[in-house]
């Protein structure tokens, strides 16, 4: 949660961006002074009026990542003040308000930085690395017409809140951002803490991890060292636990793996 | 014209939709593979569609503006998904969830889809918890449900406050499986510019790659639109900021008949505005209607007191007094307008007197703050992030905001538009929430669609194309198109305006919120036609792009969103403006009851009106589909 500054005097701030025309451009810092601002404004919508300004003046605007504005998408992704997401305590940069800063302070606004998220432009990042790894095994194989009522599998309260409370990352990418080795396991480890934890998930529970894993590391994401930076600039406060989950999850895997290979005929079917 | 032929199967209602799945046509399994499938959007209805279709063993490519499929904003739905599942044994039925729907849609949906929707939304719960969507449970394991607006059932099914989150990511392994097994080629940060229709028929899509600019042509054998609503047309909204018009109203030029443009949702609870720079309004699930009551003072003089310090008599729990029987639970549009009402009477509360309270204090009595929290916790976090105050100590300020739109594209029973081949899912198309929809509604028509109608209708149109016959993108058809888009883009690019894209937006927000928002009249409706077509010309004329067409262009992207915008805002009004009565969302004055509500006029109006396109500068024509109630019948809205 942002502290909250209650005045509602207008601010003057002056933001340092990076700039950076594309992938391969080197890139740099610069100032843009921003007068009169509304307390009650968001971050974004500070970016927003900065923007409107620089057009008029014929430049072009600051590129930055945002859609919901409601802190659920995960697309937004500023580190201000060297904190992935700015400020607050479990929101996303769309959810940082101008309150969160006194009068005259110099914000430094950079894009989320990790070798697996390459920068597009200034403060945009490419973050399919994610979405290779969830194709690798983040789901529950299900055809659509083939379930069986909802009901005949119970789940226990406890197991379901608990996997909602993994299931609710937005995959930002704040966590890699924030981590000294750009590691990836919060993220990975929230969505197999999420099916590990549910009885449909068990099927594919050893595959999933095994393959999760080996996408993160083929993707060029560091290793953790546990020190838990993920969890603390997570929007959703997704708790480090997690990661000991899926590290338990993937050692039986591994164990469980390598004394029962999978079957040579799998796939065949009779006739 | 266009010929509109809903294609509604004969028989008993109950029985239609089963014996149309017998009756139509399927496409052998080693045909299958020989057909490819553009899939546009990748929210609930684009994903589990995409991956549905994979699974079939179609070809499916798949194409989403976002960085990732998981961003579509479906994501944002919060408070649930309808079932009539009567896991609560309170008597629900797939009848119940039918009618409630229909009535709830104010007659102005057609039948059979709705009835359809109501039969397949069981199926879309087994679907979701197979998937693993961490659906709220009680303590034995099963299923927990809560009430809704419009309902007087538990049949909402929700995964804390973030229900549209937990099924869009559980539609979104599904086809991120699909892709992983390279049964759907996905294409992300790709923004389709134009449709393309070859021999009349939908056969393939222009499209933007939003990060080289490269303009690519692809060619299918049928197209899917998931592409969502439009009501960002009115600027400030609940809409994610990206969220646009640009597919299907490219479609719509291109022959696609558009369908009740002017059925739009103001949600009733949502954060009211603070200023000028606003982009986006935060909704307030309308879960809380649960438990939170809303009200005004009684007097004028007491808005500007503190709240807690207004005495409970002198308090005006404005929905409970109008309507005993729903209270703060009946549905948006009538909700919305009791808001606008007390306001316009002088008695709303904040800033310009533009909110009513929502308020726990009696939940919280009840349940302990603890209770409350366990129910909307995120929600109260959300409201104070926003506003630095804490609805656990003061109500909540909530004021209506424009949240969904009914209208879309029109669809047949089969979904697939006026144009062969196109077919339009979930919030693109018009077909199931009439002139309102029922909250917890969306969520079950975006998957009802994807999962469950698509997979059975798409290969009837299938099976009467010869495989392989699917054009090349290199026609005559395809290249035209492109160079269509091109020029659009050198146009803006080339423009030597002053104002930036968003100057025009807000305008135009402005225009369609003061004329086409919860209460229109003919007067209002009549200038606003007048007036959006003049800053129409101003945008072409004044607009500044700055950048080039091959890099990330974030400002290409908003200009040719809002160039569509402003035509579309225009259909909305001449929509709004010939449909002489008042219906649902769309509120004329001059067609209402003594007590405010809704005059319909089933006489004259109780019929759907696609739009079609005749040219620029031309006027469209309006095409009637008329709703033929044969089950149930058309009465006035009562939830008294």
């Amino acid at each position: 949660m942002v502290a909250a500054n209650h005045s509602t005097q207008p601010l003057s701030l002056t933001l340092r961006v990076w700039r950076q025309a594309g992938p391969k451009e080197p890139g740099r810092f610069v100032d843009y002074p921003s007068k009169n601002l509304n307390p009650n404004m968001s971050f974004l919508e500070m970016l927003d009026v900065v923007n409107d300004e620089l057009t008029a003046k014929g430049e072009e605007p600051i590129a930055f990542a945002h859609d919901c504005r409601e802190g659920i998408c995960g697309t937004c992704s500023c580190t201000i003040n060297g904190k992935p997401h700015g400020p607050g305590r479990g929101v996303a940069t769309c959810q940082v308000y101008v309150r969160s800063f006194r009068d005259g302070d110099v914000i430094t606004v950079e894009p989320f930085r990790a070798e697996a998220f390459p920068i597009v432009k200034d403060l945009v990042t490419d973050r399919s690395a994610f979405d290779k790894i969830q194709q690798a095994g983040g789901f529950i194989t299900a055809r659509a017409g083939s379930a069986p009522d909802a009901n005949a599998i119970p789940v226990p309260k406890g197991d379901a809140d608990l996997a909602m409370d993994a299931a609710t990352c937005i995959g930002c990418g704040a966590c890699v951002a924030a981590c000294k080795n750009a590691s990836a396991m919060l993220f990975v480890a929230a969505k197999v803490g999420h099916l590990g934890l549910l009885p449909q998930g068990q099927a594919e529970r050893d595959r999933r991890v095994l393959a999760m894993v080996q996408t993160m590391d083929d993707l060029g994401f560091g290793s953790c060292t546990n020190q838990y930076e993920c969890s603390a600039a997570c929007p959703k406060l997704i708790s480090h636990e997690f990661i000991a989950r899926m590290n338990r999850d993937y050692f039986k895997a591994s164990l469980r793996s390598s004394f029962r290979p999978e079957s040579l005929g799998a796939g065949g079917g009779a006739g | 014209m266009a010929t509109l032929d809903s294609k509604v199967p004969a028989g008993p209602l109950a029985d239609k939709w089963r014996k149309h799945k017998a009756d139509i046509k399927l496409v052998n399994p080693a045909n299958k593979r020989k057909y490819e499938v553009i899939v546009v959007g990748a929210g609930l209805a684009g994903s589990s569609c995409a991956a549905t279709l994979a699974d079939l063993g179609y070809k499916v490519k798949c194409f989403v503006f976002h960085d990732s499929p998981r961003r579509a904003h479906s994501i944002a739905a919060q408070g649930g998904i309808n079932a009539a599942k009567n896991y609560q044994n309170d008597g629900d039925s797939v009848y119940r969830l039918f009618y409630d729907t229909i009535k709830g849609g104010d007659y102005r949906s057609r039948e059979a889809n709705v009835h359809r929707l109501a039969e397949v939304s069981v199926n879309i719960i087994d679907q979701c918890a197979a998937t693993g969507v961490p659906f709220a449970r009680e303590y034995g394991g099963l299923l927990a449900n809560r009430s809704f607006g419009g309902a007087q059932v538990s049949r909402t099914f929700y995964a804390r406050g973030q229900t549209g989150q937990q099924l869009l990511l559980g539609a979104y392994s599904q086809l991120s499986r699909a892709v992983g097994a390279g049964t759907v080629e996905l294409h992300t940060q790709s923004e389709m510019l134009d449709l393309v229709l070859v021999g009349g028929q939908a056969k393939g899509i222009i499209t933007r790659d939003l990060v080289t600019g490269a303009i690519e042509r692809h060619a299918g054998d049928a197209v899917v639109l998931a592409t969502g609503g439009y009501g960002n047309v009115f600027n400030l909204s609940t809409y994610a900021r990206g969220s646009n018009t640009t597919a299907i109203w490219r479609a719509y030029k291109r022959g696609a008949c558009f369908a009740n443009p002017c059925y739009t949702q103001i949600h009733p609870t949502c954060i009211p505005v603070s200023g000028d720079y606003q982009s986006k309004l935060t909704l307030m699930s309308e879960s809380l209607r649960n438990d939170g009551r809303i009200w005004v003072p009684k007097r004028k003089e007491d808005c500007g007191k503190d709240p807690n310090a207004i005495a409970e008599g002198d308090r005006d729990y404005y929905l409970e007094r109008m309507y005993p029987a729903f209270g703060n639970l009946c549905p948006r549009d009538i909700a919305s307008r009791a808001a606008k009402r007390v306001c316009d009477e002088g008695r709303g509360v904040g800033p310009g007197g533009l909110g009513v309270y929502l308020d726990f204090s009696d939940a919280i009595r009840r349940l302990g703050e603890n209770g409350v929290r366990e129910r909307y916790g995120n929600l109260f976090d959300i409201y104070h992030e926003i506003t630095a105050e804490s609805a656990y100590q003061t109500p909540m300020r909530i004021f209506p905001a424009v949240h969904y739109t009914m209208g879309g594209l029109w669809v047949d029973y089969n979904l697939m538009s006026n144009i062969p081949g196109l077919f339009v899912l979930g919030e693109a198309n018009f077909s199931d929430h009439g002139a309102n929809r029922l909250g917890a509604s969306a969520l079950m028509q975006g998957l009802a669609d994807g999962y469950f109608v698509i997979p059975y209708t798409i290969g009837d149109y299938l099976a009467s194309q010869k495989p392989g016959s699917r054009p090349s993108a290199d026609s005559v058809e395809f290249k035209g198109a492109e160079e269509n888009v091109t020029a659009m883009t050198r146009r803006f690019l080339a423009n030597q305006g002053r104002e930036p894209v968003s100057h025009f937006h807000k305008r135009l927000g402005k225009i369609m919120w003061e004329f086409c928002g919860m209460a229109r009249t003919r007067e209002g409706l009549q200038k606003a036609v007048q007036q959006i077509p003049a800053l129409r010309e101003e945008f072409w004329a004044n607009v500044r792009v700055p950048g080039s067409a091959d890099t990330l262009n974030q400002s290409l992207e908003q200009a040719g969103r809002v160039a569509d915008f402003l035509e579309l805002g225009e259909l909305m009004c001449r929509d709004a403006l010939t449909r002489e009565e008042s219906c649902g969302g769309h509120f004329r004055e001059e067609h209402q009851h003594p007590d405010g509500e809704c005059k319909r006029d089933d006489a004259n109006f109780g019929h759907v009106a696609a739009w079609e396109y005749q040219g620029p500068d031309k006027a469209p024509a309006r095409n009637v589909e008329a709703l033929n109630y044969e089950f149930v019948k058309m009465s006035v809205r009562n939830y008294k």
